[in-house]
């Protein structure tokens, strides 16, 4: 038993952290929303290019046929600095549901996937800007064509109504693809309010009011400390679904996660006051996605009825 | 990162198993707030003890196995999955052993510990004074120095387990124009001594699980200071991340209650308004588990518990409080009858208070591990 992340992990969180640290996620959010998805695919390249395209992809086909312990340290740092487009349907959902010389490019970073999962993830993500677009439904694979563009909370994720097409045959392992697709959820989540709470905590520490930093009040205190001790009990929860990938376990880090990241982003607002609900200010970005990831891969209550059943 | 076991502990945890199966009282003990409570479980203490079971992680010496972190964790997941009885030497074994082994001589260890082991001698933590509370720095109780030892006199109130227990360990202040948290000393201190009398006081359940303790002017001898006097404060603080952080509030206790909560909720007929929470509850069980795992795998490492055992208790006190009255609301009307539920919720109302009030705990959150401003609690 040794529960804590290898060298080699931890490292590879660094190698992300550094490289997004120097790249603008937030305008090229923004970019993606207004339909321009040149700076977003400059990010997919570069991460490409670091492997994390390739995570769970089969050596047979290029890829590093990564665990889900790695699938999230990836996914928690994607979380955290609010990269946009449909990373967790073609990094951690596509590799388990093909056997296919398609995963070689999948790899590579040249495609890009939208995966709608019934009855969970009705509305495909980022259709427009994906090449492979598949609909699971019951074990089976379709092809689908994006319909009608729908609008998101957050409009940086770009949701489309998929129309199904030819049938595809059966998925090489549709339940483990919906387990992966959670976990990377729930990593984001847990990656974004971390995020939130280093920004408020920065915040807190410099701006004044009444004289002093507002972080030296005990009321705005404790509500930070309350953040952080969701973050830092959710995270356990994370990995432990990473080793173990028990449906309860998934479900279990899903809901905290989410809850954690909620706490989060309201927390964060909060600190900020009427900046942070300004469309200029970066906690905008994440306290949409947080409402968008707290619903997509099963809802809280759904996943809330795993824990018990 | 895994979470699987090796064949050594495996087999560790399978003997812990079937000795607690094969041990543990059919019928649960009275509480050991009462004296015939309090006789039952220095009897069970015994027992364990005989099986080498009552201090698993001390060295074998003083009556241990030389457990691992790990193997302490699992033994706790299995004692309290198995329903055994609370521990009532919990506050020497969890909070005076840690401190003793780090700060104690060697002539201590040797003539305290097997007896905590077995419970021979049953410790009563001494913190709390009537103007302190969680500010221990502000504690008035004074030691002062004599021929052999010191004489100590003042007051020590909301003791733990004072009323029946044999002694007592706390802080007292050793140098008069010290303030706060300079010139204190750690003392233990016998509660039959001449000089000290031990007032109960009924907690909630109306059992004497309190006590007030009153000095006037009592004899401890040297060789029952620990650490150098003056220096109390700091051999304190090992006892309080203790307290706070993994010892004394075990995720066996947690995990094992939110099992039977969700058992409860199915028999209950699985009613939709207590769904959440009972998820809930178990998700906090199974999230404080594995975080102790990582605690575990950090210390294993060498690492040392800081301030994180803030976190640690903030979390568990309110997923305690959580789990019980979810467990009420879902008995109905019943829950008002005294019973396991009705007990362990009084029992859990006392977390987000001792050991540092929740309060207390979020602003060493906010200022030691995230970084922001001191300033007046």
């Amino acid at each position: 038993m040794r529960f804590a992340l290898s060298g080699e992990q931890e490292q590879f969180s660094r190698s992300l952290h550094d490289l997004l640290s120097g790249v603008d996620t937030d305008s090229a959010n923004r970019s993606w929303a207004a339909g321009d998805h040149g700076p977003g695919l400059k990010i997919w390249r570069r991460l490409a290019e670091l492997g994390v395209t390739a995570l769970a992809v089969p050596e047979k086909y290029d890829g590093f046929g990564a665990t889900p312990v790695d699938l999230a340290v990836g996914f928690e740092r994607l979380g955290y600095h609010c990269v946009p487009g449909p990373w967790t349907d073609t990094v951690a959902v596509l590799p388990s549901l093909l056997d296919d010389e398609l995963l070689t490019s999948v790899a590579s970073g040249e495609t890009l996937a939208s995966v709608a999962f019934a009855p969970h993830v009705p509305y495909a993500l980022d259709s427009d800007v994906a090449d492979a677009r598949l609909a699971v439904e019951k074990g089976r694979l379709r092809a689908f064509t994006p319909g009608a563009l729908l609008s998101s909370v957050d409009g940086s994720r770009r949701l489309f109504q998929p129309v199904a097409g030819d049938d595809l045959g059966t998925a090489l392992d549709a339940e483990h693809a919906f387990e992966l697709g959670c976990l990377a959820t729930a990593a984001q989540l847990l990656g974004t309010g971390r995020w939130l709470l280093d920004t408020s905590v920065a915040y807190a520490a410099q701006r004044k009011q009444y004289g002093r930093e507002i972080g030296g009040y005990q009321a705005v205190k404790h509500l930070l400390a309350d953040v952080a001790t969701g973050l830092a009990l959710a995270e356990p929860l994370l990995f432990g679904a990473a080793v173990t990938l028990d449906r309860r376990d998934v479900s279990a880090a899903k809901v905290a996660c989410g809850d954690a990241a909620h706490l989060a982003a309201r927390t964060g607002l909060q600190v900020h006051g009427a900046i942070g609900y300004t469309a200029e200010h970066a906690l905008g970005l994440r306290l949409t996605r947080v409402r968008a990831l707290v619903g997509a891969w099963g809802t809280p209550r759904f996943h809330r009825e795993r824990v018990l059943s | 990162m895994d979470l699987d076991l090796d064949e050594r502990t495996l087999a560790f945890r399978d003997e812990a198993r079937a000795w607690l199966a094969a041990n543990v009282p059919a019928e649960p003990l009275k509480s050991f707030d009462t004296a015939e409570g309090f006789a039952q479980h220095r009897e069970w203490e015994c027992r364990l003890a005989d099986a080498r079971w009552s201090v698993v992680s001390w060295p074998r010496e003083f009556g241990g196995r030389d457990a691992s972190l790990l193997e302490w964790v699992l033994f706790e997941e299995e004692y309290y999955a198995a329903g055994a009885p609370l521990r009532v030497n919990q506050n020497g074994i969890f909070m005076l052993a840690p401190t003793l082994f780090s700060h104690g001589t060697e002539e201590q260890q040797r003539r305290i510990l097997p007896k905590m082991a077995r419970s021979e001698e049953v410790w009563a933590q001494a913190w709390s004074e009537p103007e302190a509370g969680s500010d221990i720095a502000a504690l008035r109780s004074t030691a002062t120095r004599c021929d052999g030892g010191w004489r100590v006199s003042g007051q020590k109130t909301w003791s733990s387990r004072a009323t029946f227990a044999d002694r007592a360990f706390g802080l007292f202040r050793s140098d008069p124009d010290s303030v706060r948290h300079k010139g204190l000393i750690y003392l233990m201190v016998d509660l039959r001594a001449e000089g000290v009398t031990v007032r109960p006081i009924p907690q909630l359940d109306g059992e004497p699980g309190f006590a007030e303790i009153f000095f006037d002017d009592v004899f401890v001898p040297d060789q029952d200071v620990i650490g150098a006097p003056g220096e109390g404060w700091r051999v304190a603080m090992t006892t309080a991340n203790n307290e706070r952080g993994l010892s004394l509030r075990s995720p066996g206790r947690f995990l094992a209650a939110a099992d039977r909560l969700v058992s409860l909720w199915h028999d209950a007929g699985r009613p939709a308004h207590t769904a959440d929470r009972v998820a809930d509850a178990w998700i906090g069980a199974r999230a404080y588990q594995l975080y102790t795992l990582g605690t575990v795998t950090r210390l294993s490492d060498g690492a040392e518990l800081g301030p994180e055992s803030s976190v640690n208790k903030l979390f568990w006190s309110h997923l305690d409080v959580a789990l019980h009255e979810t467990a009420l609301d879902i008995l109905g009307p019943d829950a008002e009858l005294r019973g396991a539920w009705s007990d362990g919720w009084l029992f859990s109302l006392a977390g987000p208070i001792y050991g540092g009030t929740d309060q207390i705990q979020r602003s060493i959150v906010a200022e030691r591990l995230l970084g922001l401003p001191k300033g007046a609690r």
